[in-house]
């Protein structure tokens, strides 16, 4: 049966249910989101919501760091400049404690809680309590070119090794013809670069911190990681790596330029779009890389809607999340878009569509989530939550600046020892200011 | 008396002038046609400057995600406003210590200057705290005393050296004839000095139009102009350079606009600062 | 003479821009001090509601202490040294050769501006995306063509990079200053000087340099206010990284990314100083010019 069709009947349920309350009064919504392709779209439906409930909804779309540094100033100093904010897994839990977000512990029935990915739920939770519901989340993969590693003669494992990973990376690579091996983040800041190098770090054995919060970039983890690292890009790796974020890779996978690409999950709708891609009949995908030590090098991460406790329209804001984070909304995108455009990773029902099964990617992609643990991340125990992150408020400042002193190797201007004295110091420095 | 020139050396000046002015203003000219191009052709390789297929899809794209007209609304109120609200304070000051100067005049026009000292990520924190005490937050009005503020030490500073130029002669010779202040200054002053302060404006315009921190980080919905309009441009998923320009393009356009409008009365206005 | 009715006229009408600038230098500075000798992380949970535990001059040690302070201050002189000497050097070149008569004056004039009135946003993503991109950046582009390995600007010559795109926003408006000024120059003081047969170096140096002079000082010291505080530039292009962190960049991390309003705002006590430290030298060299 044509999924589609479900979807007006369910909607209007719904819309019966929330015009009840909306009649009460329509109220304006501001919301601070992310520029992410997934969020554009949603700005596209806001009439449906409009519709639904009476509600305008006004929007204030930044880019990623410019959103994060304007939100987080408004939520710590109670500006209530928004209704609803676009955050991640790792404001979350803080935000949460701090008790700046009107917990979503009231969502109605037809919204089914329970259907979130329990990895999804438990991220955007503190203490069991859901503080933001989940638009798309993701994990990462290895996503690579079918063509190249046959032209190899080679074949790409369905769960790699990182020796796997490189040995295929330098093979593929053919500098005449502009095609790098692999393409991998390398640009600055905790989200780009840093995510990237931590969970690889994880995958060799390495962590953030021991169960006594002390800085462990002296342990011979971290430079193994990083040396791996380092020597494989130079190898198989585009020239700049250095300088390369999310965006810079997909759009180098897209041109045909990379062998492969190991990021997020949500980039697997974009490399095999044709409208953007030259390759996206020949693209395949595979586990992010382990080295046999029990951790994969994949993370989690979701963008999701939280509201700021204090709002005076926090009913409103909650019809919209309701509405932003449904399954009537998935169905929306896909009756109009296509099922490979919907947002992904933020629920359990989508994976088991068999309309959305037939899609390239979903498999692996819900495989990928449910292989990442951020309450257990490393080899070694750890006293905190995150994969690619440290769930505290001064990890995205330390972060930031260790990924600094990362990239600035990439680039060739200091060696890994040196890089790794730095953060070990000023890791060790901001945790010592922060009371540890 | 103009000198003589030969036209050979006419020439060799013109053909320098053009290219130096075309290299300078290359980046801008890239932007415009890059946002005509499709996404592909815009990373094409190898670049294509202008025989591309001529597409206004950037544009129907970009205007179809934002509501360009009103953030350039708030960019003519905020740039406008404050610089009027500006202007209206720093006239008299300046008059005052160009015309009636003390010992401390000097002392108080470093000290002016130096107020634009603080740096603005160091004051964030108080600056937001004192926005929602008044309820200024994401407001027109907030933003244009802030943006008036940041920018007064230089109305004041350049209106003083514009007004610092006028002989005191003239002014002597007008009280004589028995004008007071008021029309001293309505009459006397003014139209003398009137290139200076149309200079002063459009500089000060321009310093407004272009201020990317406060514009950024004390809005949200209403009062945000084009400086928070191009921040969700940045880097987005996929190809962008085509849609970045188009943005880009549309963000600078206006004050492109007025500034190749003013261009003589900016220069003749800065001329007459320099006149002794 | 002004008589004491103008006088007193007067000071009432220095007064509005007086107090309004005062009350917006002192409530912020005050504020900011109060916050440099106080506890203050927002992220976990210190507000002014709360009261916030004083520290001394913790703050102020920690900061100055970091590994990041004084390449910072470093990276700060650098940059308004360097945008200086290029915007003044290719300022007054640029303002003589306008000055010459020549076909299509007013065009080339636009074009010579044009950049000042672009957004520094809008430029430091133009030109990190478009032109110093390594792959499908312009410059790469051309140096592949000339045979070269493209250069990738933003990370291997991350200060000539900076200070260039910089110095393109900043040098039209030094061009426009010293462009009026020349034209006030006395153009038979010259013949006379070229009549006299003095050479076009003696020209400059003797008669041209020295009427620029105090056009100069207006560019050089409008232009480090502005400059001491570039930011958008930064945080657009390397995000502070490549030892292109500058002291504001600094304060940033510190009071945004770390979330430590209290170390954040000790660092902008220092960047006053050293703002007043620059202003001061400032003055010393060129501010005599000022009396003129």
């Amino acid at each position: 049966m044509n999924p589609t069709r479900l979807a007006p009947r369910l909607t209007l349920g719904a819309c019966a249910l929330l015009a009840s309350t909306a009649l009460a009064s329509a109220e304006t919504l501001t919301i601070a989101t992310v520029n992410n392709g997934d969020m554009i779209r949603m700005q596209g439906y806001t009439d449906d919501f409009t519709a639904k409930t009476g509600h305008e909804v006004e929007w204030v779309t930044l880019e990623e760091n410019v959103l994060r540094q304007r939100v987080t100033t408004d939520i710590s100093t109670k500006g209530g400049a928004f209704d609803i904010m676009t955050i991640g897994m790792y404001e979350t839990p803080i935000w949460g404690a701090n008790g700046w977000l009107v917990p979503l512990d009231d969502l109605s029935a037809e919204y089914d809680v329970d259907d979130i990915l329990p990895a999804m739920r438990d991220g955007l939770s503190h203490d069991g309590t859901l503080y933001a519901a989940p638009f798309y989340g993701e994990s990462s993969m290895v996503m690579y070119r079918t063509d190249l590693v046959e032209a190899a003669g080679m074949t790409m494992p369905e769960a790699p090794t990182w020796d796997q990973i490189a040995e295929l990376a330098r093979a593929m690579t053919d500098r005449e013809n502009e095609i790098n091996g692999i393409c991998l983040r390398g640009k600055a800041g905790w989200g780009e670069g840093g995510a990237f190098i931590t969970v690889t770090a994880n995958s060799f054995g390495a962590r953030w911190f021991d169960e006594n919060w002390r800085a462990q970039f002296d342990q011979p983890e971290w430079a193994n990681a990083l040396n791996f690292f380092v020597d494989l890009m130079a190898d198989a790796g585009p020239p700049g790596y250095a300088t390369n974020g999310f965006n810079e890779n997909l759009s180098l996978f897209q041109q045909g330029k990379c062998g492969m690409w190991i990021d997020a999950t949500v980039a697997a709708s974009f490399v095999t779009n044709p409208n953007d891609s030259t390759v996206a009949d020949k693209v395949g995908f595979a586990l992010a890389p382990d080295t046999g030590l029990g951790k994969r090098s994949n993370w989690l991460w979701a963008w999701a809607l939280a509201i700021p406790a204090g709002t005076q329209k926090a009913d409103a804001a909650k019809q919209f999340i309701e509405w932003a984070t449904s399954k009537e909304y998935i169905e929306l995108v896909a009756s109009k878009e296509g099922w490979a455009n919907v947002p992904p990773g933020a629920r359990t029902s989508l994976y088991e569509n068999p309309e959305y099964q037939k899609v390239p990617f979903a498999q692996k992609t819900l495989e990928s989530i449910k292989a990442a643990d951020p309450t257990n991340p490393t080899v070694m125990p750890v006293p905190y939550v995150g994969i690619q992150f440290v769930a505290i408020p001064e990890f995205a400042g330390i972060a930031t600046e260790v990924s600094q002193e990362f990239s600035a190797v990439y680039a060739g201007q200091q060696t890994v020892d040196e890089a790794l004295a730095k953060a070990q110091a000023l890791t060790t420095d901001a945790m010592e200011a922060a009371g540890y | 008396m103009a000198r003589a020139v030969t036209t050979q050396r006419k020439t060799i000046n013109t053909v320098a002038a053009w290219v130096i002015g075309l290299l300078i203003f290359f980046p801008i000219l890239w932007t415009i046609l890059t946002s005509f191009k499709t996404e592909a052709q815009a990373i094409s390789d190898p670049p294509i400057f202008l025989f591309f297929d001529w597409t206004l899809e950037n544009y129907s794209v970009v205007q179809e995600r934002s509501d360009y007209m009103r953030f350039l609304w708030n960019s003519v109120i905020l740039a406008g406003g404050s610089t009027l609200l500006g202007i209206i304070i720093a006239v008299p000051a300046a008059w005052s210590m160009a015309f009636v100067p003390s010992r401390r005049t000097k002392d108080i026009l470093l000290w002016m200057l130096s107020t634009k000292m603080l740096p603005a990520v160091g004051v964030l924190y108080p600056i937001y705290l004192l926005f929602i005490q008044f309820g200024l937050l994401d407001t027109q009005l907030g933003l244009t005393l802030v943006l008036m503020l940041i920018n007064l030490p230089i109305i004041v500073w350049m209106l003083y050296t514009y007004f610092k130029e006028i002989p005191g002669e003239i002014l002597e010779a007008s009280r004589m004839d028995g004008a007071g202040l008021r029309e001293e200054i309505l009459y006397v002053l003014t139209p003398m000095a009137l290139p200076g302060i149309a200079s002063t404006v459009l500089l000060n315009f321009i310093l407004a139009w272009n201020e990317a921190f406060w514009t950024l980080n004390l809005t949200a919905a209403q009062a945000a102009p084009l400086t928070a309009f191009i921040a969700s441009y940045s880097s987005p998923e996929g190809l962008f350079f085509a849609k970045l320009s188009a943005a880009s393009t549309m963000a600078i356009a206006p004050i492109l606009i007025l500034g190749w409008f003013s261009q003589k009365q900016l220069v003749r206005g800065l001329t007459f600062g320099a006149v002794k | 003479m002004a008589t004491q009715h103008s006088r007193s006229a007067a000071r009432l009408m220095l007064a509005p821009a007086v107090i309004l600038l005062l009350g917006w230098m002192l409530v912020p500075l005050t504020m900011t001090l109060f916050f440099s000798f106080k506890k203050y992380l927002p992220m976990r949970g210190d507000s002014m509601a709360n009261g916030l535990d004083w520290v001394g001059f913790a703050n102020y040690t920690r900061f100055v202490t970091s590994s990041s302070f004084w390449p910072s201050v470093q990276t700060t002189l650098v940059i308004v040294g360097g945008v200086l000497i290029i915007t003044v050097v290719f300022g007054v070149l640029l303002a003589i050769l306008l000055d010459q008569p020549m076909w299509g004056q007013g065009m080339v004039r636009i074009f010579v501006i044009a950049p000042f009135f672009v957004m520094p946003t809008v430029s430091a993503l133009v030109w990190k995306n478009m032109f110093m991109d390594p792959v499908n950046g312009l410059l790469a582009h051309l140096w592949k063509f000339f045979g070269a390995a493209p250069v990738e600007w933003l990370s291997q010559a991350s200060m000539p990079s900076l200070i260039m795109i910089v110095s393109w926003q900043w040098l039209p408006f030094a061009t426009l200053i010293l462009l009026t000024a020349i034209q006030s120059l006395d153009s038979e003081q010259l013949e006379a000087a070229e009549m006299d047969g003095a050479p076009a170096l003696k020209r400059f140096w003797f008669i041209i340099l020295p009427h620029l002079s105090r056009a100069i000082t207006i560019v050089i010291l409008i232009q480090t206010i502005f400059l001491l505080a570039i930011f958008a530039e930064i945080f657009v292009t390397t995000g502070g990284a490549f030892g292109t962190k500058t002291l504001s960049y600094l304060i940033f991390q510190r009071v945004l990314e770390s979330q430590n309003v209290g170390l954040g705002s000790a660092g902008g006590v220092y960047a006053i100083i050293l703002a007043n430290i620059v202003a001061l030298f400032l003055m010393r060299i060129v501010g005599k010019n000022l009396d003129a």
